[in-house]
């Protein structure tokens, strides 16, 4: 689309970061192509073999503690079991159907599937929105303000910002009912995560809450790799700054935009820890996730099967988000 | 140049109104936090707007003394060594992937970086009954391993895409010289690799220190829970003793705030480059 442009100023700035060593550039300078020595013959092989030592630890490592537990709890999904009295049997698909017809796993299915889609509209859509509007300011020390600021919720831990909220939204103490009656709206003052109507959706917007300065960030990294040629031509075409928006930055930031989905698909399937801080899966079940789920079943109430067949269930769904990153990524890039 | 050109000035103010309006979002939660640790219970329950009448540290004294001393001790030792090993196998890893030539080498690029993929909650329930086995439950060691091996494929992932990058002719170079690969990793590759490892240490560090799930599941014993799963066990056992887990929050939450401010660009790249490629 715009592959007449050959440099960007992103290029030129990672091309400066690859200067080497004064010693070393000279070293390939007095080495002639022609009397660089070939690898060969058997003495080859060997030290192919040999070089299997590099990623012989990463390969252990990975292979027993993270390829190895996958494997099994595809047979541990197919058993009862009980971790005191060690006893299991083979029992098919039963904790499967089992799954199927439990009301608790349908529900955590659903709150998943309500994290991920609220966290598209606010932590994706929002944050592009917002990245826009700061790259969009003239004082480049705003910008980088403005931009750090934002991200402090995510380097923090979820538990600190779940423990927060669950103060934030405490009935007696919180905030947030303080707040409401401060304005006026005191009759909207309620028990934020003590009722099934409104616990899950508190939990969610701590999540974004937590979460969007880290999607801006990144949004704000890919708008900057966007020449600034394209907007003041379009400036000088009287395009306003929603049309840019929709115009320029949607269409060339659609790599990241897709990359960020996906990973905040994945992400919210695997949500976990402001869940546990903050609710533990109550009340009456209402907040459950699939990790919390899994979590109760397997450790609280000790029905290991059970818990394996939920984490089939989430392998299978980071699995199919995986494969869509896989492909997304591989598809042609944006060049400008 | 600017890239907005002209635009209205009531969109300018709302623009401006927005933004800030956002940071007060932030911060404020944040601001609370802080001040809360400095209040007394009483204080807390009266009025939540309120400053604390004074600053002492009681509150920090109390929380360190009911447990945060060893939280933190245990987050510490837990990020240092597992960023550790975790960069180390992982940069072995990147270097034989990207500079030497091994039977399998795209299977065993694939075997490792397809780990990216996976849930760890996934291998939550075999890999609790493997380490009950091994004796390592509720271990250090339990920590120290699982953190490096959740997070070896991002690592590799990441310092190999950098050192795909670097020149040929630097390795060959060094071959001529009569330099081993080992010392050739050691003493030209990893050196030009600084600026993705400092990365990858940064984000490593983030993760340790902030990570909930397997805490939570393989320590339970007080002596090596890190400071998140800490955290709710001082909220449980104290009853409704708020200030100290607040001055509790703020113990766990500042050297993460602090170290992403110091090394703000190391980290922007890491996260940049993660996505990107």
């Amino acid at each position: 689309m715009f592959a007449q442009r050959t440099t960007t100023p992103s290029e030129a700035r990672s091309g400066a970061s690859y200067r080497l060593p004064p010693t070393v550039t000279e070293a390939v300078v007095t080495v002639p192509r022609s009397r660089r020595p070939r690898p060969r013959g058997n003495r080859s092989r060997l030290s192919r073999i040999a070089g299997l030592a590099w990623v012989l630890p990463a390969l252990v490592v990975l292979g027993v503690f993270v390829y190895l537990p996958l494997v099994q709890n595809f047979v541990f999904s197919t058993q009862e079991s009980d971790i005191y009295t060690g006893t299991q049997q083979f029992v098919g698909l039963a904790n499967y159907e089992k799954l199927l017809g439990d009301p608790i796993f349908w529900s955590a299915f659903g709150n998943n599937v309500l994290y991920a889609v609220l966290s598209i509209v606010f932590q994706v859509g929002g944050a592009l929105i917002l990245a826009a509007m700061i790259e969009s300011l003239r004082s480049s020390r705003w910008r980088k303000a403005l931009r750090a600021i934002y991200f402090i919720p995510s380097a923090i831990s979820l538990t600190v910002a779940g423990l927060l909220f669950y103060f934030i939204y405490e009935p007696n103490l919180g905030l947030l009912n303080h707040l409401l009656s401060t304005v006026g709206l005191g009759g909207l003052a309620q028990p934020w995560l003590g009722q099934e109507s409104t616990a899950m959706v508190s939990i969610i917007a701590m999540s974004q809450w937590q979460g969007f300065g880290y999607c801006t960030l990144l949004f704000a990294v890919a708008i900057q790799r966007i020449p600034s040629e394209l907007y003041e031509a379009a400036s000088l075409d009287g395009i306003g700054s929603v049309g840019r928006f929709f115009h320029i930055t949607v269409p060339l930031v659609r790599e990241m935009t897709g990359l960020m989905m996906i990973i905040t698909i994945s992400g919210a399937f695997q949500v976990f820890n402001e869940v546990m801080v903050m609710t533990s899966g109550g009340p009456n079940n209402s907040t459950q996730v699939l990790a919390s789920w899994l979590y109760r079943s397997g450790f609280v109430r000790n029905d290991f099967g059970y818990a394996a067949a939920i984490a089939t269930v989430l392998f299978i769904v980071t699995m199919i988000v995986a494969l869509a990153q896989l492909w997304y990524t591989r598809r042609r890039r944006v060049e400008f | 140049m600017n890239r907005i050109g002209f635009v209205g000035a009531i969109a300018r103010v709302f623009v401006w109104s927005f933004l800030l309006g956002l940071v007060l979002v932030v911060l404020y939660p944040l601001l609370w936090m802080v001040l809360n640790g400095f209040k007394t219970n009483a204080e807390l329950f009266g009025n939540p707007f309120a400053l604390p009448l004074q600053f002492g540290w009681q509150n920090y004294v109390d929380a360190w003394n009911r447990g945060v001393s060893d939280y933190l001790t245990a987050s510490v030792l837990v990020t240092i060594t597992s960023t550790i090993t975790t960069v180390f196998i992982s940069a072995w890893a990147a270097y034989g992937l990207t500079r030497v030539r091994m039977p399998f080498g795209r299977t065993i690029s694939g075997i490792i970086l397809g780990g990216l993929m996976l849930a760890p909650a996934v291998a939550l329930v075999p890999l609790v009954r493997m380490f009950q086995a091994m004796g390592l439950y509720n271990t250090f060691w339990a920590l120290l391993i699982l953190y490096t091996a959740f997070r070896i494929p991002f690592t590799t992932f990441l310092i190999r895409s950098y050192m795909i990058d670097l020149p040929r002719e630097v390795d060959e170079a060094a071959e001529v010289d009569g330099a081993s690969r080992w010392t050739a990793f050691w003493l030209i590759i990893l050196p030009m690799c600084r600026p993705i490892i400092i990365s990858t240490i940064l984000l490593h560090v983030l993760f340790a220190w902030n990570e909930y799930l397997f805490a939570m599941v393989f320590t339970s014993g007080t002596t090596i829970q890190t400071l998140p799963v800490g955290l709710t066990s001082l909220m449980s056992k104290h009853g409704t003793d708020y200030p100290v887990v607040f001055a509790g929050m703020v113990v766990a939450a500042l050297p993460v705030i602090v170290l992403f401010f110091v090394s703000q660009r190391h980290f922007v790249k890491g996260l940049a480059e993660g996505m990107g490629k």
